[in-house]
Formats: C-alpha cells, structure tokens, sequence
C-alpha cells in the first residue's frame, strides 16, 4: 500500500489547484484591454438640461407597455390610480426621473440601462437570455429564453436589471433602447423623440463624446468635469453629464476594469477547451482503476501501517 | 460491491420523528403551491437588491457543500485506496443524492422561468461563460451519478428482499382490492431478474462512474465560488477573491469529512448503533490539516490583496469573518488530540463547529458579504425560511424511510470476507421468499 | 351694420386672410395651405346644402348662430347656399316642402346633407314627423342624393337624450340607419360651430372630407382628450383637487376630477377652441366636463361619477436619488423565530454532545471491530 501520508497529499492538491487559479490572476492589469466600440448607439443625458418634466418616462411606458410588460404603478395615497407614480426602477418601469436634492443645490437624473461595452449580465446569463447586439450595442433581454435565475440582477454593477417578484409569469424587465418598438418605427428611443429640452440626445458614442467633451470645454463651470461612463467598468453606451458628484446622483463609483473581463478570465483560464476537466478525469480513472487491480490481486491481509492513515 | 458490509436498519418506520418531518414537509410543499400560484414576492423577502435569498445561500450553496459528504469519502476510498471507509460510503452517497436532488428542486422553486431550463440542453443558447451554466450541467450530471452510483443498493434489495411489508399490505387489503397475489409476485420474480442481471453489469463499469463522480464535484463545488466573481463591486473584498473557486472547493472538502462524521455519529445515536470510531478517526485526522491549508490561503489571499485591515474594523463584515475563522479554528483545534478524535463527543462538537463554519462561509460570500449599495437589505421571511426547512425536512424523511428499507447503514459486527473488495457479488438466498 | 354681421365680402382683406388663417389652423392644416382656403371661400361657388331637423331641440342650429368667424350670415349668404333649414328659412309650410323636393331634385348628388337630432324607429317612426312624412322615411329620400353627410350636434350622431334608456321612441343617430356610406359626425351638446364650420370648409377646399376617427369625428377637432389639453391639466398632476362646489380648492381654480370630470375619458377641443367668442367652456367656469361628444358618456354616466385613467401618467413630485432603506429586512416576528428556531437547535446539539459518550469504545478493546487494513 502507498506510503504517501496523507499531509503530502493534500499538500500536492493544494499547491497544483492554487497555482492552477494563480495563474489565472492577477486579472486586472493583463486582462485583455476591451477597447470600447464607439459606432455603437447610445444615449447622453445632460441632467443640467433636464427640466424633470418626466415626458420620457410617459411615452416610454406608453410605447413599451403592451410587448415590455410593463404597468402603472400607483402610489400609496393614490386611491383612484390617477397617476403613474413608481419610486424606482422595477418589474413595470424601464426609466426613471429622480430628484437630488440637498440644502444647497439639485438636481434631475434618469435611470436607465447603461447598455455596457462589456456587459456583466450577458457574461453571466447561462441560456443566453441577455445579449449584446454587435453593431448596434443593445442589451437586449428574451424572455423566451430567461429561465428567471437572477443571475443578471447579482452581476450588473449598476442594479439595473428588475425581476417581476409580484407575477405568478415574471420576466427581466430593463430599458433595451426601444428596440422592437419606437427604435424600429421611428429609428429613435420614445424618451429621446420626446424629451423637450434635449436632455437626451440619442446616437453614435463617438458623436455623443464628441458633444459630451464640448460641452465639457464651452461650459466648465456648469459641469463636473467626468463624462460618467466613458471609462466606467469597460464603458457604457449611457453616458451622463451633471453638475454635481455622480456617487450623490446615485451613480455608483466604479474602476474601469470590467467585471466580466476579471470572472471570465479566470474561468478560462481553468477550463479552457475543456482540457483539465479531462485530465482530471483520465488521471483519477488511472489511479481509480489500479487500486482496484492492487485490491484484487492482494487480498486484505492482517492489519498493516498506522491507525489514523 | 461488498454488499455485506451493509445492513438495512430494523425498525419501525412510522416513527414520532417520521410524522414530524413529515408535517413539515407538508407545510412546505403547501408554501411552495402558494408561490407557484401567487409569485415569488408572495413568499420571499427577495428583492431587486438582494436577487438570491437563502434559496440560493443555503439550499443550493450550501446544501450542496453539506452533500459532498459522497465525494470527500469517494476521494478516500477510491483514490486513496483506503478501503476501511468503504463502509461509510453508502450512507454519504445516500446523503448526497438527496442532498444535491434537493438542492435541483429548490433551484426549480427559486427559477423565475422554470418552464425555460430545457435550454440548457440547447447548444444555441448555451453561453459557455458563465459560471451558473458549468454550474448547472454539472450538478444535473452528478445528480444522475449519484443515483447510478446508489443503484447497486437498491438492486441489491430488489434481489434479495423477502417483500415482507408488501406482503403484509397485501393480505391486510379487503378481498376487492388486494390484486391478485400470484401475479404480483410473478411481477416481483420479473423485478428480481432484472435487478439480479443489471447489478454485475453495473458493477463492472461502476468505477468510471464513481471516477465521474469525483471529478464533477471538483468542477462544480469550484464554480460555485466562480459565480460570485462577477459581484466584483458587490461582495465585500474580504471575501471577493480571485481565488474563490479554490476556496469553495477546499470548504467542500472538509465540510464533506466532517459532513460524513456528523451523520455518522448522529445515525449511531438515533438508531442506538455502536459508533464508527475506527472510520472517523481517521476522517477527523484529516480534517485539521485541510482547515489549516484553508485557513493559510485565506489569510494569505487576505494579505496579498492588502485587505487584513478590513479584518480588524469589528463592522458587520468584519465581526462574520471572525465568527467563520473562529469556528473553523476551534473545530478543527479539537481534532488535534487523538484522544478527541476517537471520541464521539468530540468527534461530533468539532464536525458540527466545522460545518457551521463552513456553511457560515458560504452564507458570507452569498449573503451576507453581499451588498448591492443603495441602500438595499434583505431578511428571509417566515414562508421563505419553513420552504427551506420543508426541503431539508423531506430530505431527512426520505432518509430514514430508505436506510430502514435498503441496506445502506455499515454492518455491525463485521467480519469482511478474506477476498473482500468493493465489487464482489456474494451469494445470494436461493428462494427469496423463504422467511 | 354691427362688425359682428358683416359678410365675407365686406371684410377687409386682412380680416378675410386672417380669418382663413385661423381655419386652417383649426383644421391643423400646415400654414401654407392658407391660401387654397381663402381661394375656396372666395371662389363664389355655393354649394347647396340641405338641412334636416328630427329630434332636437335646435341648440346645434343656435350654437352655429353664435359663430362671428364667419357669421352665419357670411355663411349662408357668401359660402353655401341653405336650400332648406326649418329655423333660418324664410318660408314655411308647404312652400318650405316644395323647395326641399326642387332642391333635392336639382341638385341631386352635390348637396351637402347636414341632420340635426336623433331619428325615432319605434312603432314605424310615427314619433316624429315632418310634412305626413316619419324621419326614417325624409331620411331615407334625402340620403341618396347627398354628396356628403354631416351630422351635426350628439343627437344625429348618437342619438343624444332622447336614445337614453328606456328609449320609448326607439331614437337612433344617423349612423345606425345608414351604413352603406361615410358620415361626418361633429358631435357635442351642443357642439362648437367652428367644428362644423371648419369641416365645411374644408370639403370646399379640398372637395372631400377631413380625417375621421373610429366614430366618424374628424380629428382635427376630436383627436385629442380634453384631459390632454385641459389648462388645469397641472393642478390634476400635482394632486389639486376641487373636493366640493365652492370650496377653496374650486375657487382657486382647482382641477375638477373629483366632482366628476370626464375629461379623461372625451375627445374634443373644447379647452383650446372654447365658446362664444369668449374664450369660456365649462371648466373654465368651474363646472366639469360631462362628455358630450362621447356616446357612452353623455346622459349616460352621472355627472359626478369619476371616470378610470387608463393610461396614467408621472404624478407631480420626485422619487429622491437617495432613497434609504430599500428592500425587505428583518422583521421582528420572523427574527425572532428564526433566532428561537436557531437557538433551539444548537441547544439540541449541546445536550445531545452531553449525551455521547466521550471515551472510545475501542479504547476498552472492542470486539466487534477487527477490521483489516490492506
């Protein structure tokens, strides 16, 4: 019988899996640099333009109402459902108008989708319900596909993705640019077709850079000089200007490493084309497969070797 | 396999524990229709925030961590070739067929959309980049091993049990609707050829099966700690690791050895059993070393990533993080005597400190660690925790029916045959039916 | 003459345009198109229209005398020829019959066909009757011959009061005795007369009829709900109510929802158009809309019932950007129990660790465990 103690096996398993993930990080700095695509369509909103008129939550529920899914939500003093009143993104709202506002100053901002360069929801739905479209760069969601695990709601940095927790038949509900509907139509969001002000300006990213940085260099006085989003976890094709901090704004501070380049380089790395599975596999059956031969041509004998092996 | 090592376990089935688990079995099961019906949000506490509750945390995550008890005991026998644990193993597969079953029905509970999971098996939709989806295929795969794994038991008792009870059921029906006693039993001669030509079969390619079923876990278990790699800026760094699949994979571990030693110990106490000293001293002599390994890596990790201040700030994450490595230390501390390693006290506060710390692990990377910002927060509700205890009650209901019908228990008394190996078929009684 | 009488011709060219300005403005024709309606007025082709009264009480035919741009005058006299109107036309009797039947003769298939009030089918129609002859059977002679057909006023269109339930004399509106053919509708109790005006006029400029709704109303006029063009719109939206007649809240102009408005549930334009020349409509005055240009509103749901809102829209206020506390978190009861449950089991666990026995068995040399190590 082997005399491999028991520590020097453990001590090998460890040390081959630990240096098997160690390899796999540090994923920050050499992960593959995704360099963000800017003919992709996206949306800027300037909340110093915003007037808080909440036209675009009204028309997008109106446009997206029947395939989205969505309804009107009433609020808790609101006893004949006079009006549409939800306090944040959910299972029946797509876009938001929030306030900000302290003893000094505020400010108007929206809540939609950021349609990411590098979106954790699609790096982690397992039946491909969330996709991104190349060219265009929607994240678009299926509910044809989505099995309802959530798992998007757990990844998107942002929490933009809402589950439908009241409905015997949930769904993913989340802004996806008015693709099927006012996209297709009219080649424009509904909430950008009807914004009054201009506050959302819908388009190319390049473009929408472009008018984001001179806007940033006519007016520096009236913005925080960051474009939200350019960089943010990859980029997004949202982005946002404001004239406050964007972590007041609800806009979460995040570095420009994308989640899902860290999680899927580290899965890769273990379990690229499927090879150490099967190694695993084959090696084990060797060992497997000869302690039982061992065991067939030496029968037990007497007690040998120590107690605690 | 050596099917004399096993016994089935006399006793009355219909016991005060049995109709116990059996009400709150039903009570969950009656819970679950409510949420089929009404919605998730009519029986759960989850949230946009907090998506995955303790569904997830504890039925899944580390229900299935508790059931690995088959793979840690499968690594011992098979691959370290100590067939003394052999006995044990019936048991921890019996465990971890339950265990990862439940753990696919309470997955089924949570799902949205359930009626869309046969996408998994669509290679169109397959989206290899996810780690729920290696997750997923994987754990379906080993359930089916399991089950593989426990069919020679079962085969087993079809061929050789006398059908007592059934017999005893079928004279105690009235006349119109007993059926008709010699068709049955030429039904149960039909069920015992075939039992008595599948099991040598079986046990022939018993060890790539059993081969498999070590290999799936390591890829799952790991992957359940890669799910939570994408929550980068949700899951508090001291707990978001890159080396996350490897710690689940370690907690795993030394959860299944002390997993095994737990039930084992609790088995003899329950069923007034003598206790397997001999099997678990040995299991608890390995559980230390695995916890220290664990316990280095961790703080390393800890340290590598300059997060060991983040130990120390007695916030909530901080004060869970100790709460987990204390009882790690502690349990595994104990096993550092002999003595307490054969004993059953011992044996069984240090396991139990053990798979408390373990699970607490697991409920910190899925639950508690987790914080989404925004000012979100998240308690189970009543309904959404008796589901859970519904759950792991008809798993235990489940264990004791079969473990009093099917020869699953080690065998008191044992006196292993000179030639004893795990895939001898012994003798069987030539008329089964002789009392 | 008084200016409010005078005809088109006697206008100053810049009251002329501005008038056909105005028109299309009201028809919501583009601008450019201002030109084509004043070449239409001016064109001096009247064509003939014939005007029939069945159930009514006439107030269409007086809200149309209340128009200034153009005056009825302007109207009769510059822009169509009013061949038969029991009200305005000089004759009567006999007389009035026989020119009807020259007209109808005469003009066969280029008059404009205007009904006024709801036509009764019950018992042979015998409930209204002009000349020895029913409704159904004038309205039946007249059809045939008629370019278009417009029914003025709710009563025509949808058979008004009088079709209420139980409806004793069977009244329909035009549009339930002929369907073989497009009727213009201009409903409304009365309605605006420069609904109907601005309908003539554009039949004469373009020679057909403007766009029509699913009831047959052209949209220029009944496109929009009152309640999307309302100027207390804003006080709805913020929650301003008129709780009761002449409390503060209907003084200070309040929205008018809660004494029952229809406003939300009527297409009309009453709110921008307004009437008599004053710039006045029921809630202006303090009075909600009753929604008479709606068939299954007007007389048919109590003027104090509140309508639903189908299709509502952001109420007035803000949810903050820093909401606190979001989600479900502990509640007493179920931390409570979960904490009992929890402590009960660890309490289990330590009685039953007292319990085993903390020697080994084997320590006292066992005999039932001779196991053999390979």
């Amino acid at each position: 019988m082997s005399k491999k103690s028991r520590r020097d096996f453990f001590k090998s398993a460890g040390l081959a899996s630990a240096g098997l993930v160690v390899a796999a990080t540090p994923a920050s700095a050499s992960s593959v640099a995704h360099l963000p695509d800017n003919a992709q369509l996206g949306m800027l909103y300037d909340a110093t333009r915003c007037v808080g008129c909440k036209a675009c939550m009204a028309a997008c529920k109106r446009v997206n109402a029947t395939p989205g899914g969505l309804a009107f939500e009433q609020a808790p003093f609101d006893q004949d459902g006079l009006w549409d009143a939800p306090e944040d993104l959910s299972g029946d709202t797509r876009t938001l108008i929030k306030l900000f506002k302290n003893a000094s100053t505020w400010s108007y901002i929206k809540y939609s989708c950021m349609h990411c360069q590098k979106p954790s929801c699609v790096s982690v739905c397992p039946v491909s319900a969330m996709t991104k479209d190349p060219q265009t760069g929607i994240v678009d969601y299926s509910k044809d596909v989505c099995i309802g695990c959530r798992y998007c709601q757990v990844a998107c940095p942002f929490n933009i993705p809402k589950f439908q927790w009241d409905r015997t038949v949930p769904r993913i509900v989340k802004c996806d640019l008015c693709r099927d509907t006012n996209l297709k139509d009219k080649g424009i969001p509904a909430c950008a077709e009807t914004c009054p002000t201009g506050a959302i300006l819908f388009g190319k990213r390049q473009d929408l850079l472009v008018e984001a940085r001179a806007r940033l260099k006519e007016h520096p006085e009236s913005y925080v000089r960051h474009i939200y989003g350019e960089h943010e976890i990859g980029g997004t094709n949202h982005l946002y200007l404001a004239a406050l901090p964007f972590a007041q704004l609800g806009l979460p501070t995040l570095p420009s490493e994308a989640p899902a380049s860290f999680s899927e380089h580290i899965q890769h790395t273990i379990y690229k084309g499927f090879i150490a599975p099967i190694a695993l596999y084959t090696s084990l059956c060797c060992i497997a497969v000869r302690n039982l031969k061992k065991g067939e041509a030496h029968p037990a004998p007497a007690s040998t070797g120590e107690e605690d092996t | 396999m050596g099917h004399d090592q096993f016994q089935k376990q006399e006793g009355r089935i219909l016991t005060t524990s049995f109709f116990v688990l059996l009400s709150l079995s039903l009570l969950g099961i009656i819970l679950i229709a409510v949420r089929c019906v009404r919605g998730i949000g009519a029986v759960s506490n989850m949230s946009d925030g907090y998506p995955w509750g303790i569904w997830i945390a504890y039925d899944v995550a580390t229900g299935t961590a508790i059931a690995c008890g088959g793979y840690a005991v499968a690594i011992l026998v098979y691959i370290r070739n100590h067939m003394r644990y052999h006995p044990l193993i019936r048991s921890c597969i019996l465990t971890s067929m339950f265990g990862y079953g439940l753990a696919g029905f309470s997955v089924m509970i949570d799902l949205g959309r359930p009626w869309n999971a046969y996408n998994f098996f669509v290679p169109s939709k397959w989206q290899v980049n996810s780690a729920m989806f290696e997750v997923a295929l994987c754990v379906m795969a080993y359930s089916t091993v399991l089950i593989i794994e426990f069919l020679p038991a079962i085969l087993y008792s079809l061929e050789t049990s006398r059908w007592r009870r059934l017999q005893m059921i079928m004279t105690s029906l009235q006349p119109i609707f007993a059926p008709d006693k010699e068709a049955v039993l030429g039904k149960i001669g039909y069920v015992r050829a075939a039992a008595a030509w599948l099991r040598p079969r079986l046990d022939r390619v018993l060890i790539f099966i059993i081969v498999l079923g070590i290999t799936l876990p390591t890829m799952h278990q790991s992957s359940l700690g890669s799910m939570l790699l994408i929550a980068a800026t949700k899951l508090h760094p001291l707990w978001h690791s890159p080396l996350l699949p490897l710690f689940f994979l370690i907690n795993c571990i030394y959860i299944g050895y002390s997993i095994a030693i737990l039930e084992s110990v609790i088995s003899s106490y329950a069923f007034r059993r003598p206790f397997e000293i001999r099997q678990l001293s040995g299991l608890a002599g390995i559980i230390p070393w695995l916890a220290t390994l664990w316990l280095a890596v961790v703080v390393g990790d800890l340290s590598w990533r300059g997060q060991l201040g983040a130990v120390w700030k007695f916030d909530l994450y901080s004060c869970f993080f100790l709460l987990e490595f204390a009882l790690l230390g502690f349990g595994s501390l104990i096993l550092f005597s002999n003595r307490n390693r054969h004993s059953p006290r011992w044996l069984f506060v240090s396991a139990a400190l053990i798979v408390l710390g373990g699970a607490l692990y697991r409920f910190n990377v899925y639950l508690i660690g987790f914080n989404p910002g925004q000012g979100w927060s998240y308690f189970p509700s009543l309904a959404e925790v008796m589901i859970s205890v519904g759950i792991v009650a008809i798993e235990l209901l489940g264990y004791q029916v079969l473990v009093k019908t099917v020869p699953v228990l080690p065998r008191i008394g044992l006196h292993p045959h000179p030639h004893a190996q795990p895939f001898c078929v012994p003798a069987v009684p030539s008329s089964p039916l002789t009392p | 003459m008084n200016k409010d009488s005078r005809r088109l011709g006697e206008l100053p060219r810049r009251e002329f345009l501005k008038l056909c300005v105005t028109a299309t403005a009201m028809m919501g024709l583009p601008f450019r198109m201002h030109s084509q309606v004043a070449a239409a007025a001016q064109s001096g082709a009247r064509p003939p229209v014939i005007w029939l009264h069945f159930q009514e009480c006439t107030g269409c035919s007086e809200s149309l005398l209340r128009s200034s741009h153009p005056t009825v005058s302007s109207l009769i006299l510059d822009l169509i020829s009013l061949d038969y109107h029991e009200t305005l036309m000089a004759g009567s009797g006999a007389q009035a019959e026989q020119s009807l039947h020259e007209s109808m003769a005469a003009n066969r298939g280029k008059y404009l066909l205007v009904v006024e009030g709801a036509i009764p089918k019950a018992q042979n129609g015998i409930f209204c009757k002009v000349g020895g002859k029913t409704a159904v059977e004038l309205l039946r002679e007249a059809i045939p011959g008629a370019a278009a057909v417009l029914c003025i006023g709710t009563c025509s269109s949808f058979g008004g009061i009088q079709s209420v339930g139980p409806n004793p004399t069977g009244a329909v509106g035009v549009r339930d005795l002929v369907t073989d053919r497009p009727i213009v509708n201009i409903p409304g109790c009365p309605p605006n007369p420069y609904n109907f005006l601005s309908t003539i006029l554009y039949y004469l400029t373009f020679k057909r009829l403007p766009e029509l709704d699913a009831l047959g109303r052209p949209k220029f006029a009944y496109g929009r709900k009152i309640h999307e063009h309302c100027e207390r719109r804003p006080h709805f939206d913020a929650g301003r109510f008129a709780q009761t007649y002449g409390d503060a809240g209907h003084a200070q102009g309040y929205c008018l929802y809660k004494l029952g408005c229809k406003g939300p549930a009527t297409y009309a334009n009453c709110s921008v158009q307004r009437f008599n020349d004053v710039g006045v409509w029921p809630v202006s005055i303090g009075h909600p809309c009753i929604g008479c240009t709606e068939p299954d509103i007007l007389f048919k749901l109590p003027i104090a019932e509140k309508v639903q809102i189908h299709d509502p829209t952001p109420f007035d206020s803000y949810a903050s950007a820093n909401l606190k506390e979001r989600g479900k978190g502990p509640r007493p009861l179920t931390t409570g129990i979960v904490g009992l449950a929890a402590g009960a089991v660890i309490g289990a666990g330590i009685m039953m660790a007292k319990k085993l026995p903390n020697a080994s068995p084997s320590q006292a040399g066992e005999t039932h465990d001779h196991e053999q190590e390979e």
